[in-house]
């Protein structure tokens, strides 16, 4: 019949007294932020008085996890970037040459001389002067091969030597083009996450999405174009040795050379060797300076590998200009004075000092490891986010008063029962999303109005069954027990049938439409507990207090 | 006195008819492809690539004078549409500006923005440019592919678990009905050429959820129906049962509506083609759990001899075996 043992009602009431707790915070939801982000700063070591203070505005032993809310709400930039992996190939195989070089000229004896041939990107070709021999290169090249670094591809060789002819070709291997593309996306992804760190933003949801795709979102961002210009930049630095000066970008470079443009100067082109000395991983720091005509400069060191080979290289080139290149533009060309042994050194150009600034920070954080393309980009103004965070909240509001209004009309005192339930259920949904860090968007909030109009359904389904029951005559409390039980199966089905597409859009969807997926999700999961255990409990409290012989739902 | 949507003893015979309702639902189907083939969807840059630029100005605006404007730019076709809504301010005039996707591009470079952001501030000073979309066609392609997916992934899965929790004409009739849902709302779209972007597919799901929610609801009657008169034919069972379960089919549709009525009038403008996405859709869901799942159910007929005698009746689980 009608009970419920006392334990489970004691635990009934904490799910939900638990669940309010931790909904509570989104009520005061600027103080709360406010509060959080005085916490963080203190964590990090500014423990200023104003900061001491403004933490002070939550009392610390309450719950201060909120409902993040997505960037339709709360203004921002999104981007989804895909990370040219292949660019990767082509600077691995071409920054071979020096090493191939001197392992071929070792060999001579047998074959012959050696010319390294224009090839497609990717692929490295040596032509040799005694083709009868070519076993013999292909031979010894091959001891430069390594074996792939991975869990997959674990053994295999990362080189392809090839014959073609008289000459060799040197190309990755597949297994290691894929270790090398898992490798440039982690990498592109970390050096993305520390860029947006040095700039400080709150909250940037930095993810890797399918194989070679990045998804950046930076809330409070004025325009993905800014956006852009802090991750889409290269900033791989290198410093190459310059064979000569030509006008025109289409000048012969000769095998092993390329030709590259000036920065500041237009029309000033420069041959250098294509494999650089050394390059921007190699550098430890790099900070905004003043070079000794005070105009803006970026200072920077090497780690110690970067420093000998840098030294080593201005120790035996006293005289000749080498180039400081940065994403394929030539910076400056300053001829060798003499050798530089300490591995710092400054890099001078026409830049302004935000330029300055800004190449510091890129050159400090890392060179993305290959090129970016944005596939996808949208920039939500926050006038955009309040507006629709003001409407979506009239609309629930009024939702939530039809509904209540209507549930009373049309079952008197059970629906007061269900219109409680329903306000502890939409204050679950939220301490739920609280808890899991869920982010509510626009079409989430779409889906808790949904959710309000739904999570009456299994009242209703309850409440027309005891009206069923009660036509059978056999009293009250038997026909409110039968309601509950007969009408279990219907709300069980319907409500799994809902969580299925709950699921599946979640697994499938992205942003707004995952957001909407996950208070669809957790809507369901609390509208059903708080229909068959709370609504139920507080009908068996009434009944066991009141005793009626009849009932009226 | 309570207030009751539906009387609260009813006995309607829905099957009287049964081939008219069919051919309704047959003939708006047709409608709707008709419609989808003739007209084709009003696609968002979600699905065809492309920007779009949501802008605010003060000033009223003079459509004409921006398409003008844009123009020179030769960035191809270029929509211009004024958005009105309750919601807005007086002086709060708002545009959406959409500008196809580029042949050579993955998305709308960064200076073209800004060409476009400039060419605007001259014919509107006071503009604001309050938000920026740019899908490349690679990843619209994607998300086209994605979003089909989902529907039939959902379609497939609902068909499993109905099939395992009741019989397979049931998990057929209710498929049925979801289909019929979905390509009905689609017709709509097509029709009135509102805007359908991935938000739609969202409510397209909600859609798939919510009216089997209505279908099984019914079906769980007529289940429990079919056990306790063993006697009766399939098609008075069936008709037994929805009369049984319409009060509650009404109230749940009504309340829900009601929400969603809400929010579709205060909500904004950027929500609304959701929401009338999932309104459109609860009024067809709750036709089609009556008269498309039922009639089909009835047209193909079920086994009546349960193999499992009903003798878990009156425990808490009774119908969860089946």
């Amino acid at each position: 019949m009608l009970q419920i043992d006392t334990w489970k009602r004691v635990l009934i009431w904490a799910v939900c007294a638990l669940g309010l707790w931790m909904a509570l915070p989104n009520a005061f939801y600027a103080r709360v932020e406010t509060h959080n982000d005085a916490v963080a700063a203190i964590e990090l070591g500014n423990t200023s008085a104003e900061m001491q203070e403004k933490a002070s505005i939550w009392p610390d032993w309450m719950p201060s996890s909120l409902v993040n809310l997505g960037l339709d709400l709360r203004g921002g930039a999104h981007l989804l970037a895909e990370v040219q992996v292949q660019d990767v190939y082509d600077t691995r195989v071409k920054a071979m040459w020096p090493e191939v070089r001197d392992l071929l000229r070792e060999e001579r004896a047998t074959i012959g001389t050696i010319r390294l041939q224009d090839s497609e990107p990717g692929e490295l070709r040596v032509k040799v002067s005694q083709p009868e021999n070519i076993a013999r290169a292909a031979e010894v090249l091959r001891g430069l091969a390594r074996p792939v670094v991975s869990l997959t591809a674990a053994g295999q060789s990362d080189l392809v030597i090839g014959v073609d002819g008289d000459e060799v070709t040197i190309k990755l291997s597949d297994a290691e083009k894929q270790a090398t593309d898992e490798r440039t996306v982690q990498q592109a992804l970390e050096i993305i996450r520390r860029r947006i760190d040095e700039v400080g933003t709150r909250e940037p949801t930095i993810q890797r999405q399918g194989a070679d795709r990045i998804l950046i979102q930076v809330p409070g961002i004025g325009s993905a174009a800014e956006l852009k210009d802090i991750i889409g930049t290269t900033a791989q630095l290198t410093f190459q040795p310059v064979v000569g000066r030509a006008s025109s970008a289409d000048a012969a470079a000769g095998p092993g050379n390329e030709v590259l443009p000036s920065l500041d100067e237009e029309g000033t082109f420069y041959i250098v060797e294509a494999a650089p000395v050394v390059t921007g991983e190699e550098l430890v720091d790099a900070q905004p300076s003043f070079d000794q005509n005070n105009r803006p400069a970026v200072s920077f060191r090497f780690n110690p590998t970067g420093a000998r080979k840098f030294g080593n290289y201005t120790a035996e080139n006293i005289g000749s200009p080498f180039a400081i290149v940065l994403d394929g533009e030539v910076v400056s060309a300053p001829v060798i004075q003499a050798h530089i042994a300490g591995g710092s050194g400054i890099i001078t150009g026409r830049f302004s000092v935000e330029e300055s600034t800004n190449l510091a920070v890129l050159l400090r954080a890392g060179a993305l490891p290959a090129g970016l393309e944005f596939l996808e980009e949208r920039t939500i103004g926050p006038e955009l986010g309040q507006d629709s965070i003001d409407a979506g909240k009239i609309a629930c509001i009024v939702a939530f008063a039809a509904v209540l209004v209507f549930m009373v009309l049309s079952y008197g005192l059970f629906g007061v029962f269900a219109n409680i339930a329903l306000m502890i259920n939409v204050g679950l949904i939220f301490g739920l999303l609280s808890m899991i860090g869920g982010t509510l968007t626009l079409p989430g909030i779409a889906g808790i109005v949904l959710t309000i109009g739904m999570a009456v359904d299994a009242n209703v389904l309850v409440f027309e069954r005891i009206r069923e029951e009660l036509k059978t005559a056999k009293g009250p409390a038997r026909a409110i027990s039968l309601g509950y039980e007969k009408a279990l199966s219907a709300i069980v089905d319907a409500n799994i049938t809902t969580f299925i597409t709950a699921v599946i859009l979640f697994a499938v969807g992205s942003g707004p439409v995952r957001g909407f997926s996950i208070t669809l999700g957790l809507g369901i999961m609390t509208s059903v507990f708080t229909a068959i255990f709370v609504t139920r409990l507080m009908i068996v409290i009434w009944f066991e207090r009141r005793r009626p012989n009849t009932i009226e739902v | 006195m309570r207030l009751k949507l539906v009387p609260s003893e009813t006995n309607w015979d829905f099957f009287s008819r049964p081939l008219l309702w069919l051919g309704i639902s047959a003939l708006l189907i047709l409608l709707a492809l008709g419609s989808f083939g003739v007209r084709g969807l009003n696609y968002g840059i979600d699905f065809r690539g492309g920007t779009t630029i949501r802008t605010e100005s003060a000033e009223t605006v003079d459509v004409a004078a921006y398409r003008a404007a844009l123009a020179e730019l030769g960035l191809g076709d270029i929509s211009i549409t004024e958005v009105f809504d309750p919601n807005f301010d007086e002086d709060q005039n708002v545009t959406m500006v959409r500008i196809q996707a580029q042949d050579d591009q993955e998305s709308v470079t960064a200076e073209q923005i800004r060409a476009v952001e400039d060419a605007l501030k001259a014919v509107a000073p006071d503009i604001k440019f309050v938000s920026v979309e740019s899908v490349g066609p690679k990843v619209s392609g994607e998300l086209i592919q994605t979003a089909v997916i989902a529907v039939l992934l959902a379609i497939a899965a609902v068909l499993v678990y109905i099939w395992l929790r009741f019989e397979w004409q049931f998990a057929l009739g209710a498929v049925v009905a979801l289909v019929h849902d979905v390509v009905l709302t689609i017709g709509v779209f097509s029709e009135l050429q509102i805007k359908f972007d991935l938000a739609i597919i969202a409510a397209l799901l909600t859609i798939v959820g919510y009216s089997l929610n209505d279908t099984v609801v019914v079906f769980d009657r007529v289940r429990e129906n079919l056990r306790k008169y063993k006697k009766k034919d399939l098609k008075e069972v069936l008709n037994l049962s929805i009369n049984e379960t319409l009060s509650r089919t009404v109230m749940t549709s009504f309340t829900t509506l009601l929400a969603l009525i809400a929010l579709f009038v205060l909500g904004g403008d950027v929500i609304r083609g959701f929401v009338f996405a999932m309104i459109w859709g609860i009024i067809v869901g709750t036709y089609s759990s009556v008269f498309v799942a039922s009639v089909i159910l009835l047209k193909l007929g079920v086994k009546r001899d349960w193999s499992k005698p009903d003798n878990t009746a009156g425990n808490q689980f009774a119908n969860i075996d089946a």
